[in-house]
């Protein structure tokens, strides 16, 4: 939302110039999201809105748990309630917290074409600077999950900040705060990998859940949201959480190798003009050419209806 | 309009409007883009306020440009068909460029570079329309999914690059041959200008005793030009 660390920037967007890295102490913080121990009760929703101060306009019910529909720019984090049946028809209760999972390497930031509206800190937390934001809409291009939202009546994009806020301080995020099982963790993004070894290690050996895994994928370079699966070898059983997210090569190309080639052409063009203009020069009308198209008037003009001929 | 005695019209008024609101519709769609595309020519955003104006009014110039030379092109297809000439004309494309156009094909109202210049926009304007409608956050996010609107933005690149280098072509060409900025400001080139660059066109205003910008019909002959406008 706003700028609290001036300095600790590791990523900004649309900038070509090496963000200041003088400051250069700062663990990599993550948040460790363990599915197997979330109730459901989406204490974690309530104190995002609390914490933040966002009040969706109340909705409609549809018919099931979650509550609203989806992210918006009011809604930055939404429990996904999936009913899974497994392979003994055995139904599982999946039910997962959705929101920015706060890349490593963001396709929003990669994407975003204005200087400074996404910034990377060093803590790995991404963060939308409003007052940057052009509301162009292309972070939900860059986005592998399908998190940013543009609000249609400021015209800015808005997701989880981490509690960036909260964090500069030595706070942790208000969804962590809230969590009554103790779910929701954050920490450094080392104790909060090894914590949750201990855990799979836990659902494997006690639980029976033999495809545990941690949920941190290597297509983005790892993430600072990170999730403890019982089911790992299958997350988009999890309301869709992607298998193995990458930026799409679409928003690559786009925002690769054509934005340098391009310019150079363009540049190109207009010095080959200039190049033109001093080697050819200006083409401009010679007085032979006057006396030719008067000869022609005349000679078209004297007689009436001269008959077809040419001079 | 004062037209000095002799020369003829080579666009007329409208023709002159429409263009200039279509020029000057690129010229911003060109800044608000390219504003977009590379952080470099970010500050070409400042044009438009800030860079929220820019994303935000690109769209909506877009659909005025799309509109204006759609108008353009109704009033300009007849005379920009491709024949075999033109070929003749991209052969001889070295004598052009050394301005030394006696002995290349002889050119009608608009040379085959002009022609290029015309079917490469009404090819590229369409695309750039409605890739950029795909893209159009505000209005149209929800009606494409998410990989849609990144190929539609990477086609929009594409494309605009393309138009860029096009108007480039074309706004060098301008500058270059003298006398067309003239006639396509007060609308008139003198009788050596149309012979030098296109004396078919000469050749059939003269014969047909129009001013120009088009032949007056003739009722003996086969192939009749339409009604000027």
């Amino acid at each position: 939302m706003t700028n609290y660390q001036s300095q600790n920037y590791i990523r900004i967007s649309a900038t070509t110039l090496t963000p200041p890295a003088a400051r250069n102490d700062e663990a990599s913080m993550a948040k460790l999201i363990d599915v197997s121990r979330c109730i459901g009760c989406k204490a974690c929703q309530a104190a995002c809105m609390e914490w933040n101060n966002l009040r969706q306009p109340v909705g409609s019910f549809e018919g099931t748990l979650k509550n609203p529909m989806d992210l918006d720019p009011e809604v930055w984090t939404l429990m996904r309630f999936a009913e899974y049946e497994d392979d003994k028809g055995d139904l599982e209760w999946l039910i997962r917290k959705d929101g920015c999972m706060h890349c490593e390497d963001p396709g929003c930031l990669k994407a975003c074409p204005a200087p400074g509206a996404i910034v990377q800190y060093e803590n790995g937390i991404v963060d939308f600077i409003s007052q940057n934001c052009i509301g162009c809409g292309y972070c939900l291009k860059g986005c592998p999950f399908n998190i940013p939202r543009i609000s249609t009546a400021d015209y800015k994009s808005y997701k989880c900040t981490l509690c960036s806020d909260r964090v500069a301080v030595n706070l942790e995020p208000a969804c962590v705060k809230a969590c009554p099982t103790g779910a929701i963790l954050f920490g450094t993004k080392k104790n909060m990998t090894d914590w949750a070894a201990e855990r799979v290690e836990e659902l494997k050996t006690e639980r029976g859940y033999e495809h545990a895994g941690l949920y941190d994928p290597p297509g983005v370079g790892g993430t600072h949201v990170m999730y403890v699966l019982q089911h790992a070898d299958k997350p988009e059983i999890y309301s869709d959480l992607p298998k193995n997210p990458t930026i799409s090569p679409t928003v690559d190309f786009w925002k690769g190798l054509i934005k340098p080639v391009s310019l150079v052409g363009i540049a190109a063009a207009a010095i080959a003009g200039f190049m033109h203009w001093m080697i050819a020069g200006p083409n401009e009308v010679q007085p032979e050419d006057d006396e030719a198209a008067e000869r022609f008037i005349e000679g078209k003009t004297a007689p009436k209806s001269p008959p077809e001929h040419t001079i | 309009m004062t037209r000095p005695r002799g020369t003829f019209i080579r666009a007329d008024l409208a023709t002159r409007i429409n263009h200039w609101i279509t020029a000057l519709c690129f010229v911003l769609l060109t800044l608000s883009g390219l504003s977009m595309f590379h952080p470099l020519l970010y500050w070409m955003s400042a044009f438009f306020g800030s860079g929220q104006w820019a994303a935000q009014i690109h769209p909506w110039i877009g659909i005025v440009l799309f509109v204006s030379y759609a108008g353009l092109v109704i009033q300009l297809w007849r005379d920009n068909p491709w024949a075999k000439d033109d070929l003749r004309w991209m052969m001889s494309i070295r004598q052009v460029l050394a301005n030394e156009e006696e002995g290349v094909p002889e050119v009608g109202r608009f040379n085959a570079g002009q022609k290029f210049v015309l079917w490469a926009m009404v090819i590229l304007i369409p695309i750039l329309l409605l890739t950029g409608l795909i893209a159009w956050q505000h209005y149209f996010s929800s009606w494409t999914s998410i990989p849609t609107q990144r190929l539609a933005l990477l086609i929009h690149s594409l494309c605009a690059i393309a138009v860029i280098l096009v108007w480039i072509t074309h706004v060098y060409a301008a500058i270059w041959i003298r006398g067309s900025m003239r006639s396509m400001t007060q609308g008139y080139v003198t009788p050596g200008w149309a012979w030098r660059h296109h004396r078919k066109w000469f050749r059939s205003l003269v014969t047909t005793g129009s001013p120009g910008p088009r032949p007056n019909p003739v009722e003996t002959r086969d192939e009749q030009p339409r009604a000027g406008e």
